[in-house]
């Protein structure tokens, strides 16, 4: 469970002594380099890639992913959803809980330290300011500078970079929602609708100042799930930790020394995990809910480790217990396979499956029969009694079809046409038919009929739909 | 203040709403004030725990919070000027949920306005004719026909049908747009009692009418009821049993039957009497919407040629086909 946070917030420091509030510490992250943050530009890579890149990727003759809010239909490669898929919305959104639940319990808050766009973001206009302005000693130094031509160009060199990638960002976001190449052209034409502009813009300002200038602050301030996550960790979770047994009593000393010949621990009191830290905390002060587990202090410390010829891992991943108990690797990762972690993977599994199946199966057809409420049942010549019903012809392909109707269920029922429903690709069409039963079709009262709609030249796309007959 | 009172709110119940709202925001802003210079010891748990030992820090709010809440506030006392929320006070804007309704109306009116207005210089028989002036024919008939008379027009018990080419009251446009403006009232009086017919004579004109479109009849029956028909029915429904148009007397002699052609429910309506009503569309579709309707009902297939210079009655012939 959490340890208790250090006294105070590191990032921030009271206005004045005993405030109530605290004004914010600018925080330069040392850039640093090692095998979680290149996980960490794995990641950012393959989502940004993704992100980017989709809106732009053709099939046939529309856009492989394009969520038509006007025409209500989202399209994803060959899938095309209907509002009557939401629940797949619903069950995705449930999918997506659930696979948090495992990754945290597993080892800890990897979505924010490798896929929350408020990380990924980040680390894209950290990159760019690195670019402009230099490493951290070079932008504390530029940040102090006097506002001279050199710091004014560097400035507006970063923010006018930012303000690119976030408008790119934007347009991109728009992109998934109306055709991108049209939205490129009317762009670039100003032609945009006002929404289109309203969304690109916003959007983009968004991105620019949480990405630019809020940073840590969003994390720390306004995400809720930095708060809940200790509900999701237990002493079997991983998570970043530093080694007080190991690194303790912390101490400066020169190369090449023994940590017990001077009766220091390992920990050099360098400082540089501190300054890599991307919300500011002090990893040496146990577990905080501002740690977004992005591992740079992991990368740090072992680069100094391995300066000072010590074994790596004094901050690393480990769990409470193993801690605790001086566990070796394998008594982690044995304990990963705990009840909780297999309820939590059979469930996501199931759910995957399920969705799995469930998309594979989704008709190509559906039909709603309602039954005219006004008119309940008629008379036509003969004594024949007619009732009215009205089908609504879903065709989810995106091919246009014609589909032969016939009905079923009392003996002599008929339809008072014939010929095809004809419905254009992916489109709804209502149809309204008469049927008519004998005058001697026996029994009084509701009785159960069934249409069958099939589409013709193609007998997997069939219903079979249930529908009442009113007989007075 | 000035308040223009427009609406619900008056009296003391006006002046609760805006004592309530202008004390909150005020009284935030005042507390906020005070908390500006309040002592406040940092890193203090609060005594909350959860969890066994999940615990509340006493930290510090960062200050761009702050700030927040004096935008909130002030976003409150612009909100209350420029938009109704003091009492019945208006607002600078004037903004009224009515006032938006009417402007998307006006809005609407404008975009679809047209696309109904086209129709309405061409006659009820061009119109039938365009498939366009069909589909949303077709769209206001479900809306505001269907319920009534069938998704295919085809009526229920009372409702006539409208695609058979018996008309009640006329099938050429003019009288078709007629019935949907103004709407029709048709009254068959009772003739059950005396002096008109006791129950047994009520039989025999019943099995009279029956036998004129060849339902099913008792010989004798029919017989005595022709005697009783000229004098209890003809005055409406014709010597001919063929009705009138014109006034809505319906046609005897053709297979349809609005009520169903049992022999107790024709007993029924002889000696109860019957009165039918189709309200009136005219007011509240206007008269571009009347048009198309009448021309997506004439077009349904029983539609009669104006009649201009004949006499409605003319028309009736035309209507057994």
């Amino acid at each position: 469970m959490n340890r208790p946070a250090a006294e105070t917030h590191p990032a921030v420091a009271p206005a004045q002594a005993g405030s109530l509030y605290a004004s914010r510490i600018k925080i330069h992250p040392r850039t640093v380099a090692g095998v979680f943050t290149r996980w960490r530009w794995v990641l950012v890579w393959l989502t940004q890639l993704i992100y980017y890149g989709l809106p732009w990727i053709p099939w046939g003759e529309r856009q492989a992913f394009l969520l038509d809010i006007a025409e209500r239909k989202f399209y994803i490669f060959g899938l095309v959803l209907w509002p009557q898929d939401v629940v797949f919305l619903a069950v995705i959104l449930i999918l997506s809980a659930y696979a948090l639940f495992l990754f945290t319990a597993v080892a800890g808050r990897l979505w924010c330290g490798y896929a929350c766009p408020q990380t990924v973001y980040t680390e894209l206009f950290m990159w760019i300011e690195k670019l402009i302005e230099g490493d951290r000693p070079a932008r504390i130094k530029l940040d102090k500078a006097p506002p001279d031509a050199r710091k004014i160009g560097l400035r507006a060199l970063k923010y006018g970079a930012w303000a690119l990638l976030a408008l790119w960002t934007g347009f991109t976001l728009v992109g998934y929602f109306t055709p991108i190449e049209a939205l490129w052209v009317s762009f670039w034409s100003w032609t945009l609708g006002p929404w289109e502009t309203f969304w690109i813009f916003f959007y983009a300002l968004f991105t620019y100042a949480l990405a630019g200038h809020l940073r840590e602050q969003v994390c720390l301030y306004m995400c809720p799930y930095a708060r809940f996550q200790g509900a999701m960790f237990d002493p079997d979770t991983l998570v970043i930790t530093y080694d007080p047994g190991r690194g303790e009593p912390r101490g400066q000393r020169r190369k090449g020394v023994s940590p017990r010949s001077v009766g220091k621990g390992d920990c050099v009191d360098c400082n540089i995990c501190v300054q890599v830290c991307p919300t500011g905390i002090d990893i040496r002060n146990g577990l905080q809910y501002e740690c977004i587990a992005c591992g740079a202090c992991i990368d740090a410390c072992d680069a100094v480790m391995d300066k000072m010829s010590y074994p790596r891992g004094l901050i690393r991943y480990t769990t409470e217990n193993a801690l605790e108990q001086g566990w070796g690797r394998r008594e982690i990762l044995r304990h990963v396979l705990r009840p909780r972690i297999v309820v939590y993977s059979v469930v996501l599994l199931g759910i995957v499956a399920g969705l799995a199946w469930a998309i594979a199966n989704k008709p190509d057809l559906r039909v709603n029969v309602i039954r005219d409420r006004g008119v309940l049942a008629r008379e036509v010549e003969g004594g024949a009694i007619e009732n009215v019903f009205r089908l609504q012809v879903m065709n989810v392909t995106e091919q246009a079809h014609r589909y032969a109707v016939s009905v079923s269920g009392i003996e002599g029922i008929r339809l008072d046409r014939e010929g095809l429903l004809e419905v254009p690709a992916a489109a709804t069409k209502s149809f309204t038919l008469a049927v008519r039963v004998p005058p001697e079709a026996g029994e009084r009262g509701s009785r159960t009929i069934y249409f069958d709609v099939k589409a013709v030249g193609d007998e997997s796309i069939a219903v079979h739909e249930k529908a009442s007959f009113l007989l007075p | 203040m000035d308040l223009k009172v427009t609406g619900d709110l008056v009296g003391f119940w006006n002046l609760f709403v805006i004592v309530v709202a202008v004390l909150s925001i005020v009284g935030c802003a005042v507390f906020l004030w005070i908390q500006d210079s309040a002592k406040h010891a940092a890193g203090q748990v609060t005594g909350h725990v959860w969890d066994e030992n999940l615990e509340e820090y006493s930290n510090p709010l960062p200050n761009w919070w702050r700030w927040m809440f004096y935008i909130t506030v002030a976003f409150g006392l612009v909100y209350l000027a420029l938009y109704p929320g003091l009492g019945s006070n208006p607002g600078v804007f004037g903004w009224s949920m009515r006032g938006q309704y009417e402007a998307e109306m006006k809005a609407a009116e404008a975009t679809y306005g047209p696309k109904f207005n086209q129709f309405l210089a061409q006659d009820v028989m061009t119109v039938a004719a365009n498939p366009e002036a069909r589909e949303m024919g077709d769209r206001l008939f479900q809306t505001y026909c269907a319920q009534c008379h069938g998704s295919d027009a085809g009526g229920a018990p009372s409702f006539p049908n409208l695609k058979d080419g018996d008309w009640l009251w006329g099938g050429t446009p003019e009288r078709i747009k007629e019935t949907i403006a103004a709407g029709r009232t048709g009254i068959m009086t009772p003739k059950g009692t005396k002096p008109d017919m006791d129950a047994e004579q009520v039989r025999d004109v019943v099995h009279y009418v029956r036998s004129l479109s060849g339902l099913s009849a008792d010989s004798v029956r029919v017989q005595r009821g022709q005697e009783l028909y000229p004098q209890a029915c003809a005055a409406c429904h014709g010597a001919d049993g063929k009705g009138m148009t014109a006034a809505g007397y319906p046609n005897l002699t053709d297979k349809v039957w609005l009520y169903g052609s049992r022999e107790d429910k024709m007993i029924e309506i002889v000696t109860k009497g019957v009165q039918n009503h189709m309200p009136p569309y005219g007011e509240f579709l206007g008269a571009a919407k009347v048009h198309l309707l009448t021309a997506y009902v004439w077009g349904l297939g029983g539609g009669e040629k104006p009649a201009a210079p004949v006499a409605p009655v003319a028309a009736v012939p035309a209507a057994q086909n």
